[in-house]
């Protein structure tokens, strides 16, 4: 018995080794394959419109760190970085943290001994990065934060943090809502289904949201359940939400899956998603935006991952040793329903 | 009676039932909606059935004094599996094209049940590790096929397998249902079930006695294997979607839970597999409770572990009897004295 726990044991680190190693061989073969295309693709570029601001002739070296390929989202985000970094004729450095933190951890160290001109990365989570930002800092490398923020108390540790204002984008959701709801005398019933708990997306736009519901008595947000921005749980929760309330007249999903899922729901209990309970939405993706043409979610608050062109901007005027705003904003729309099904040809994700 | 296996499984499924009589009366209230019926009981049965499927699965690896951890895994990848199939077709709505699909995602699912169990059976590696690399590596492989993005189908004939009604009854019930009545009759009518009780209790002695051991072992992981691929169909079905990163999402320890408060011990050599479809079935009502009254998300949690720790508590037999044991003793000082060698 002994024997076998034993046995077990040194199989389970022999696992763990053969995990580690790989995902560290497998980030290294896809950081150099990106490293590779970027620079491939981006040559011609560079010949004809390489910026007059960078030092010397030397070709302008961007390192960034991204999250993973988890969802649409996250690679549309991924493809508009590597199309501006070609087209601003950066040469940029790729990296895929597999939604590791060490893995990213180990990214931003190899940029720094590689010596890139900026470091820019969208954090996997929010804490730890002191030590290795102040790597970065004593080596003279700029760092950009894209997406998602550190709560690192020291803000002289990055230049600049690019992403969405969370907050904002539930206050738009709210807005649209009380503007359609304005000359209403009876109470209108909310249910909500919020992201995965305790993640900043979430919070932020629950608290937008209320926060501008707030001004009018009428609106009512009478259930709010967490539906881990995943359709299957969109689904299920909003069937529950469904039977236990009798009257529902809008919902507010934190992002276009659970609202997919929960119209299914809808449409399995004889209502008719966007008319006979009004559908608000956040991000934009693709399956939102054809639902939303189809007149099955009603309002869209765009959570923009094209922050390429933006990214680029700012390490240009990091590099030309402009002054920047710690915190710039992407550029974001909101779309109605036909807004959408005018807008939908076009969308690169 | 409250000796028999199911008694206090049923007990606590009866009293959580209660709860939510009480809570709102319209709880029990079923419906005819559009041809089906419509209903917080018939939800619970229909989003039961995937967690049912895979602890019935589960079950019979315990018996074998094995563990499972890698269904979670096989819920995404075949799920993956069919959705990528079928986003490859022309005719999404081809009766053929379903089938196919459906048909890889299962076979694919068996074979990853066979790599369980040759892991454990035929290289003798314990269960809760050989099954762990699987777990790691699977939401991996799921990704792989699913390209890292959420696809979408668009076909009205696998959508029927997780969200379609056969008689005004969800058709996820009938699949789950199907599935119980053929491991039920198996292992119950013929011999097998007493072989995966004797490879559970002692697989050398079962050897000695003329059962094969490592077939039937390699047998049940891929019987779990195939439960929790019909899970994932059922899962991806019902949304129309396959998402390869939370497409069952920790269902390894729902499914373990289900089985532990059905009454099948984790050191194998027994199983009750009506014990496991109420326990299933507890923790089903116990989520659609905590969506129906508002539990707010954050707490959510915490307020599943109290009452899991509850029924596990009122399933242990040795609770039971230290809490009668306390009521029946008095505690005069002598009387501790003399109990103390005892």
């Amino acid at each position: 018995m002994k024997k076998a726990g034993k046995l077990g044991m040194s199989l389970l680190m022999a696992t763990m080794l053969l995990v580690t190693s790989a995902c560290g061989s497998g980030n290294g073969g896809t950081n150099t394959a990106g490293a590779d295309n970027a620079g491939g693709t981006s040559a011609p570029a560079a010949a004809s419109s390489e910026p007059a601001a960078a030092p010397a002739d030397k070709k302008v070296t961007l390192g960034f760190a991204q999250v993973g390929a988890e969802s649409g989202w996250r690679t549309a985000n991924t493809n508009s970085i590597k199309e501006s970094a070609a087209a601003a004729g950066y040469d940029l450095k790729f990296s895929d943290a597999q939604q590791k933190q060490e893995n990213q951890i180990k990214a931003i160290r190899s940029y720094i001994q590689q010596k890139v001109d900026v470091i820019a990365f969208s954090p996997v989570v929010e804490s730890g990065w002191d030590t290795v930002l102040k790597e970065a800092k004593d080596a003279g490398i700029p760092v950009i934060l894209t997406d998602r923020a550190v709560d690192s108390s020291d803000t002289s540790l990055y230049e600049t943090f690019i992403g969405s204002d969370f907050v904002e984008e539930g206050r738009r959701a709210g807005q649209w809502l009380v503007d359609k709801y304005k000359d209403s005398a009876e109470e209108i019933n909310i249910v909500e289904l919020q992201g995965t708990t305790g993640s900043a997306p979430a919070i932020d736009r629950k608290t937008g949201f209320e926060e501008v519901i707030k001004s009018n008595a009428n609106l009512k947000v009478i259930a709010s359940q967490t539906g881990d921005f995943t359709r299957a749980k969109g689904n299920e929760v909003m069937q529950s939400f469904l039977k236990a309330n009798k009257k529902i007249d809008v919902l507010y999903a934190h992002n276009d899956d659970m609202a997919l899922g929960a119209i299914q729901a809808i449409e399995a209990a004889g209502l008719k998603p966007g008319e006979d309970i009004i559908i608000i939405s956040v991000d934009g993706v693709k399956d939102g935006f054809i639902a939303a043409s189809e007149g099955k979610i009603n309002f869209i608050v765009e959570c923009n991952p094209l922050l390429g062109p933006q990214l680029m901007q700012a390490v240009q005027d990091v590099l030309d040793g402009k002054t920047i705003e710690k915190r710039i904003v992407t550029e974001e729309g909101v779309f109605t329903s036909e807004q959408a099904k005018a807008a939908l040809p076009d969308r690169k994700y | 009676m409250v000796k028999h296996h199911l008694f206090w499984p049923l007990v606590m499924l009866g009293a959580l039932l209660l709860f939510n009589l009480l809570y709102s009366p319209d709880f029990f209230s079923v419906q005819m909606r559009a041809g089906k019926l419509y209903g917080s009981l018939i939800d619970i049965l229909n989003f039961g059935a995937p967690l049912i499927l895979v602890a019935i699965g589960m079950t019979l690896v315990i018996a074998t004094k094995g563990i499972d951890l890698s269904v979670g895994s096989i819920v995404a990848i075949a799920g993956a599996m069919a959705c990528m199939t079928l986003s490859k077709g022309t005719d999404q709505n081809m009766l053929g094209l379903v089938l196919s699909a459906v048909g890889i995602a299962l076979v694919l699912a068996l074979a990853l049940g066979l790599w369980n169990g040759m892991l454990v059976a035929a290289f003798g590696i314990q269960p809760i590790i050989a099954t762990l690399i699987l777990m790691v590596a699977g939401r991996g492989v799921a990704q792989l096929i699913t390209g890292g993005q959420i696809i979408t189908v668009s076909s009205s004939a696998y959508k029927f397998i997780g969200a379609g009604s056969l008689l005004t009854l969800p058709f996820s019930i009938f699949i789950a249902g199907a599935v119980l009545l053929i491991a039920a009759l198996l292992t119950r009518k013929t011999a097998l079930g007493l072989f995966i009780e004797s490879v559970g209790c002692n697989p050398e002695a079962s050897r000695l006695a003329g059962i094969r051991s490592r077939v039937v072992m390699i047998a049940v992981y891929m019987f779990c294997g195939l439960c929790a691929g019909i899970a994932g169909l059922l899962l991806s079905a019902n949304v129309s979607s396959a998402d390869g990163n939370n497409a069952g999402l920790w269902y390894e320890l729902d499914a373990i839970l289900a089985v532990v408060i059905g009454g099948t011990s984790l050191s194998g050599g027994r199983f009750y597999l009506l014990g496991t479809v109420v326990g299933a079935l507890i923790i089903q009502t116990l989520t659609t409770t905590i969506y129906m009254i508002g539990v707010p998300p954050e707490i959510t949690l915490v307020v599943k572990a109290f009452v899991v720790l509850l029924v596990c508590l009122i399933q242990s037999e040795t609770f039971r009897k230290t809490l009668v044991h306390r009521f029946k003793t008095r505690r005069y000082p002598a009387e501790r004295e003399v109990k103390r060698h005892a």
